[in-house]
């Protein structure tokens, strides 16, 4: 019985699709079998990120609907051996498509053959945002170091917390620049994790080559020299159980590097 | 036998007084019996303010006090009691006391004087809201709003909105370990900007209360023992 675990934001455009993307291709990485879940029903890009446009045949709504069986729509990623799957969203019916009792029919259901179910949320608190979570066992929030990212994953947090079978969720922060962080143009990574009172599991350079990677079809994270890549690897082993030390960003804060305990308990 | 009767039922009547009228320095009280009828009640209180009337045309309104003892008053019976004391010319209710009130009055009062302590982190589009004293352990953040009838504790980062006295509480205080809040609110005002007694940023606790100018400060925490020395509520603990 696997876990599933929602990539969720509040904002659009901050980076949930590339997280989910690279942190379930880090998953598979390591060994572990992992589905992704494209819930942006109407928006869907996770499978462009991934690289995977070209195979898709049916869809999320195909599955909630009946008109194939879930194994029917999931698109295996052909560099890993039988690891990783997505199932792709719909790209021309609506978000009210679905509801959040049939995602967590699905979700379970997929549960049974994968260690880990990756969900791509889409942007907002309605409909879409509780299909995401419906079946969710743990949450991950994104944010960049914005005011208005931030603001909005509180929202969001406050939401998640509401949530019976969601463990509290941990943080990414994602998009970080030294040089603004440094003149105090942007909000510091002790800003933000204080403001949101959450655990701290990841911190990701802005760069270049993820947008590079994620235009090729080809998540950073396989690219094993990148700092943006060995960030998100580190995520998926703290979601392993591994308690390692966050990446020494220069002139990073170290008060960080304390609030750093153990991500997603041990297993 | 059967004509004595009545005679002896009047000498009662008589006897017994459902109004009391008292002169004070501060004006009329009128003991009101709790044990008669409201009907009997009324039709005596009438009769005898009737016979004190005098043509007071010019003189000046006396306040009367009412004390009901042990009759539960309603709002109606209140009013009509009211008017019907109004109609003599110069009197003037005052207060009503009584010594009973009603179950919803009384819980309503001790909502209003309980302290509710909250551990939780009122983040942006969350409120909390309670009718006593809050005591919150943790932040209210931006976009986040707590509001109680009593004053506010918070036991963290005021960095949303605060109301304090939300019912009309002028006396309301608000406190917070650290104060930057995006608004405050005591009874019915409202600040944007912090208006700051000292200008100096020592990171303690600080309180917030409306001055004799009318206005949201905010201040020391220390300071509150001599603007609100009623926040004791420990009896002899002054
Ligand atoms: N760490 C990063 N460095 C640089 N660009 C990034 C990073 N993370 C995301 N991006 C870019 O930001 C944009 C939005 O990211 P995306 O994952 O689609 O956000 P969301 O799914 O939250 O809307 C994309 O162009 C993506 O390539
Ligand atoms: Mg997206």
């Amino acid at each position: 019985m696997g876990e599933a675990i929602v990539i969720t934001s509040g904002k659009g455009g901050v980076g949930k699709t590339t997280t989910s993307a690279n942190i379930g291709t880090a998953l598979a990485l390591q060994g572990k079998k992992v589905c992704l879940v494209d819930t942006d029903i109407g928006l869907r890009n996770l499978d462009v990120v991934m690289g995977l446009e070209n195979r898709i045949i049916y869809d999320l709504v195909d599955v909630v609907e009946k008109r194939c069986k879930p194994h029917q729509a999931l698109v295996k990623d052909k560099r890993f051996e039988d690891l990783l799957y997505l199932l792709p969203a719909a790209q021309t019916t609506d978000k009210s498509a679905v509801t959040p009792e049939q995602m967590k029919t699905l979700i379970n259901d997929l549960k049974q053959d994968y260690d880990y179910i990756v969900i791509d949320c889409p942007a907002g608190i309605e409909q879409g945002y509780k299909n995401a979570v419906a079946g969710a066992d743990k949450a991950i929030v994104v944010t960049t170091p914005e005011v208005s990212a931030v603001r909005d994953a509180d929202r969001i947090i406050g939401l998640l917390e509401k949530e019976k079978d969601i463990e509290p969720p941990k943080l990414v922060i994602n998009r970080i620049r030294n040089h603004m962080m440094k003149n105090g143009d942007m909000l510091d990574v002790d800003e933000i994790t204080t403001h949101l009172s959450i655990e701290l599991i990841g911190i990701v350079a802005d760069d270049d080559e993820v947008i590079k990677a994620s235009n090729h079809g080809e998540p950073i994270v396989l690219n094993p020299n990148n700092k943006a890549s060995i960030a998100y690897r580190n995520i998926a082993r703290r979601i392993l159980g591994e308690s390692i030390p966050l990446q020494p960003l220069e002139d990073q804060d170290k008060g960080v590097f304390t609030k750093l305990k153990r991500f997603f308990g041990a297993k | 036998m059967a004509s004595a009767f009545p005679i002896e039922v009047k000498i009662f009547m008589k006897k017994r007084q459902n109004v009391i009228i008292k002169g004070t320095k501060e004006g009329l009280t009128l003991h009101l019996n709790d044990d008669c009828s409201f009907q009997e009640l009324k039709d005596e209180l009438d009769e005898k303010l009737s016979a004190n009337e005098r043509d007071h045309e010019k003189r000046p309104l006396i306040p009367v006090k009412l004390e009901t003892g042990n009759r539960y008053l309603s709002e109606i019976q209140r009013e009509e009691l009211k008017s019907l004391v109004r109609q003599k010319k110069n009197l003037v209710v005052d207060e009503i006391e009584s010594n009973v009130i009603s179950k919803e009055e009384a819980e309503k009062t001790r909502r209003e004087n309980e302290i509710i302590s909250v551990a939780r982190i009122i983040r942006s589009g969350q409120i909390l809201e309670v009718q006593g004293d809050l005591l919150l352990f943790g932040d209210v953040n931006p976009g986040g709003k707590v509001i109680a009838g009593g004053n506010i504790f918070i036991m963290g980062a005021l960095r949303g909105i605060a109301h304090a006295g939300c019912f009309g509480n002028k006396q309301a205080v608000i406190a917070a370990s650290i104060m930057k809040p995006s608004q405050i609110r005591i009874s019915d005002l409202i600040n944007q900007t912090i208006n700051r007694v000292r200008n100096d940023d020592n990171h303690e606790m600080e309180c917030a209360y409306i001055n004799h100018q009318e206005q949201i400060v905010v201040d020391r925490l220390q300071g509150l023992i001599h603007i609100r020395p009623d926040l004791t509520r420990l009896e002899g603990g002054r």
